[in-house]
């Protein structure tokens, strides 16, 4: 599905990805973890390609992604922090996205439906609150059926009914056979839906598995011991 | 981009600040030609308007739309849309909606005052035109300065710094020039300094349609044998066209080259 | 034979194309001092027609005499003679003897009235003539270029002689005066000619007014005299590289009161020009209301509107000793607290960028620009370079109006 090689990437003297190896099969949940600054949504830019690498190249389903656009009608995307234009109803938001992406079949209207959308689709996105943009930006992230799914920092902002619901709407896509690429700072979400993380540390991969293959490399019993176990050892 | 740029236009349209500036100019129009009545006073008036203020509102709005909509465009940069497009598609969208803003604004109380029966209609087309052809010019440079720096209070320095420079700083080296080589003949440094400086170019064009030329003495008939020329107005339009196409063609460089 | 009333010892003589007389010579041939000489309406092809005695030359309903452009038309060679009612056409063009239609020789008292000249080379001319009268005449002119071009009325050497109620069009200069004095010109409209609407030259103690100078190649020049009196003129549309609604050259002693100087590139330019009144006169929409050439001493400006000029005053050079007074300036931005319709700060009529634009002429391009408007506010708030003591210290907050009625 996604195989990254060999990627490089340095803001001004910043080196941030030291040559990332990484390849991702189709199918499962899979949580790209590490501490802040540690590239991981450099490298997540880079897929989607917001960020152009120095070098290293990007392929999704076996294609390049160099100098091509149409890949991304095969990813869904949530960005980490939602801001539309103020002046745009809801309604009309969604309908841009739709007609910006030519898709046809679309599930917006289930998706409002799952997060009670209905009484702000007339309004406009300047008088949302963070929790309901955030719903909004989960509605245009899953309202279409494509085979990737990117998500950044998903569960900011959410109350825990629409967190549970959004848990939900992740393993439903699941089971159709997707692939859900997660960054989520909550650990005990990350457990509960990953099938495997990648743990970056000074831009490169650290570790990839499944969370019990952590487990049993940093001889730790639960899960966020083990992540602060990697964390205590490269610091040390 | 026709899309983007639809979306873009709509939004602004739609944004309190548009109406203020269409309110404005609409204001502008009406009290000079209802509470002056006196037509030609009020496109002088219009035209020191025009060369500007519409050159520092389109700077201002082009950064500040820029940066406001940041998030936004990270937005877009997911979806499956050229990046070019989505860059190209929000600068036109800016520079149209305040284009409007202008002519539509402007264009009103005209109409209502009668300008197509009037002989001023020519100048009060340039007028117009220049205008538009200035907002486009100054938001597409904004669009640069704002592309290129990604801290918003510099960025917004630069911004003001240009349009000060373009705006006032060129004419006092200009005229500083002019004095400084007086004992040269300086027609034809006089015409390439006002044709390098999109601001001199309409004030000049609007200032010889007015009639001043004649104020002009000397210097004015030189360039009026220029501009009055079909050469010399094809060489202007397309010296304000460069100057449209230019920084579009850099905003669509550093859109293609630029992290997210 | 002849066919005609006596009227005390005067004779009539008529003169048509089926008359016995068919020729005006013919008629004037016939005539003896105080006749009247009567044409009939018809066309009469005639040139040099030499009035030698005291007559009257009258047309009825307009008798055309065409030159077929073979030289001068009439020519006054005797004192007391009135040509009255003719459409004069075709006066011949040359480059080596100036050509009219109505000459006048050396002579007194004559009067030229009600003629209509078209076609002309030189319109009506007098030549060292005194104590006559130009009334009511209309010249139109298609002059072309200076060098084949005269001028519509042109008085050489004369003396008190009235030129009233014309209309110049077309022609080099409309009115013409050289070393003529005593002079009254009144109530003329003289438009669209190729160089001077009125143009004079060492002639003194002359009046003129009421006249309307319209779009004239380059306005009115008045050169090297004194005691001249304008009053009540209208100088207008006089746009151009090098025009003005009047030109004053070495011009002393003048009174220049309640004339309207509207949307002239100069309104008034002055050179070498003292002790001139200049008073309640309207400068409107000028490039330059008034532009200084030279000393200029003890001239003043007083009562007079200055409404919506670009620039009000410009000079080179000093302007000394010269008051300004009491006028109205549009572009005057101060304030009157204590309500006596007179501005409490002084209003300085002097431009920096004018300054500088005398100096340096191409930084004219750089008109209405935003920097030049910043110089100025700060040359104004703190002068430097403009003379600090011109100014108009009781500016009206209002402009006045002048009853030109």
């Amino acid at each position: 599905m996604i195989e990254v090689k060999n990627l490089y990437k340095k803001f001004g003297k910043n080196e941030v990805l030291k040559g990332i190896d990484l390849a991702i099969e189709r199918g499962g949940i899979f949580s790209v973890l590490g501490p802040n600054g540690s590239g991981k949504t450099t490298l997540i830019k880079c897929i989607l390609g917001m960020v152009l690498p120095d070098s290293g190249e990007i392929f999704i389903d076996e294609k390049p992604l160099k100098n091509n656009f149409k890949y991304r009608n095969e990813i869904d995307y949530l960005p980490q922090i939602a801001n539309f234009p103020g002046n745009l109803k809801v309604s009309e938001l969604i309908a841009m996205i739709k007609d910006l992406r030519d898709a046809k079949a679309t599930k917006d209207e289930e998706l409002i439906e799952l997060f009670k959308l209905q009484p702000f689709l007339n309004k406009k996105l300047a008088n949302l609150s963070g929790g309901t943009k955030q719903k909004v930006n989960l509605v245009l992230a899953f309202m279409f059926d494509s085979p990737l799914i990117i998500l950044d920092e998903p569960t900011s902002g959410l109350d825990p009914i629409s967190h549970l619901r959004l848990k939900n709407l992740i393993f439903s896509e699941k089971e159709k056979g997707k692939t859900i690429l997660v960054t989520s700072h909550i650990l005990s979400f990350v457990e509960e839906i990953a099938d495997e993380i990648v743990f970056i540390l000074e831009g490169k991969i650290y570790f990839k598995g499944t969370i019990p293959e952590l487990k049993s490399k940093t001889e730790q019993l639960d899960f966020e011991h083990a992540i602060a176990s990697i964390l205590s050892a490269s610091y040390a | 981009m026709l899309k983007i740029l639809k979306y873009s236009f709509y939004d602004l349209v739609r944004s309190r600040w548009s109406y203020v500036y269409f309110l404005f100019y609409l204001l502008l129009g009406v009290v000079l030609l209802f509470l002056n009545n006196d037509l030609s006073k009020a496109v002088i008036t219009l035209m020191n308007v025009i060369i500007i203020l519409v050159p520092l509102i389109g700077t201002i709005f082009g950064v500040m739309y820029y940066y406001d909509s940041r998030e936004f465009t990270e937005l877009l940069l997911a979806q499956p849309v050229k990046r070019s497009s989505i860059f190209l598609g929000q600068y036109f969208g800016v520079a149209t909606s305040l284009a409007m803003s202008l002519v539509i604004g402007l264009g009103l109380p005209f109409v209502f005052y009668g300008i197509f029966n009037s002989s001023a209609i020519w100048d009060f087309s340039l007028l117009l035109v220049t205008g538009a052809f200035l907002t486009f010019i100054f938001t597409a440079l904004a669009f640069v300065i704002a592309l290129s720096n990604e801290n918003k209070i510099k960025g917004f320095g630069y911004a003001i710094l240009l349009w000060l420079f373009m705006a006032v700083i060129y004419d006092g080296i200009f005229l500083m020039s002019l004095l400084y080589f007086e004992d040269y003949p300086l027609d034809k440094f006089s015409l390439a300094a006002t044709m390098l400086n999109p601001v001199d170019l309409s004030r000049v064009l609007i200032l010889l349609k007015l009639d001043i030329s004649a104020l002009l003495g000397y210097t004015g008939a030189v360039f009026q044998k220029f501009f009055g020329t079909n050469f010399g107005l094809i060489l202007s339009s397309a010296m304000l066209a460069v100057w449209v196409i230019v920084p579009t063609f850099f905003i669509w460089r550093i859109a293609k080259r630029k992290d997210f | 034979m002849f066919l005609g009333t006596f009227t005390g010892f005067a004779k009539t003589i008529t003169v048509c194309n089926s008359c016995p007389i068919k020729t005006i010579q013919g008629g004037i041939a016939q005539a003896s001092e105080g006749d009247t000489v009567l044409v009939k309406k018809g066309i009469y092809n005639e040139v040099n027609i030499i009035i030698d005695k005291a007559i009257t030359l009258l047309g009825e309903d307009m008798p055309t005499i065409d030159g077929e452009d073979r030289g001068e038309i009439i020519k006054i060679v005797s004192n007391n003679v009135t040509v009255d009612g003719f459409k004069i056409i075709n006066v011949g063009t040359s480059y080596t003897s100036d050509y009219a239609a109505v000459r006048v020789i050396k002579q007194d008292g004559f009067l030229i009235q009600n003629l209509e000249l078209e076609k002309l080379f030189f319109g009506i001319y007098l030549e060292k003539s005194n104590n006559g009268k130009v009334l009511n005449n209309k010249i139109r002119g298609d002059a072309v270029n200076e060098y084949n071009s005269g001028n519509g009325i042109q008085l050489w050497y004369c003396k008190g002689v009235e030129v009233r109620g014309n209309t110049v069009e077309n022609v080099r200069d409309g009115i013409y005066l050289e070393f003529s004095d005593n002079i009254i010109i009144s109530h003329n409209l003289s438009k669209n000619n190729l160089r001077y609407g009125l143009h004079f030259m060492f002639s003194n103690n002359d009046v003129y007014e009421y006249n309307i100078f319209e779009n004239n190649g380059a306005g009115v020049a008045v050169m090297f005299s004194k005691f001249i009196e304008m009053h009540y003129n209208i100088f207008k549309e006089n746009w151009g590289t090098a025009s003005f609604g009047i030109l004053l050259k070495e011009i002393n002693d003048a009174n220049i009161t309640n004339n309207v100087f509207k949307e002239n590139t100069i309104g008034i330019n002055i050179e070498g020009s003292n002790r001139i009144n200049y008073e309640n006169n309207d400068f409107t929409s000028n490039g330059y209301a008034i532009k200084v050439k030279g000393a200029c001493y003890n001239n003043q400006f007083i009562n007079n509107n200055f409404r919506y000029n670009s620039f009000d005053i410009t000079y080179n050079g000093r302007l000394n000793s010269n008051k300004f007074d009491n006028n109205y300036w549009s572009n005057y931005t101060g304030y009157d607290l204590d309500k006596n319709g007179i501005g409490d700060v002084p209003y300085r009529p002097v431009k920096l960028f004018t300054y500088i634009v005398n100096r340096t002429p191409e930084t004219i391009i750089l008109l209405r620009s935003l920097f030049i408007d910043i110089i100025d506010f700060s040359e104004k708030v703190s002068p430097v370079f403009t003379p600090d003591d011109l100014m108009d210290i009781n500016p009206r907050m209002k402009p006045i109006n002048h009853d030109r009625s």
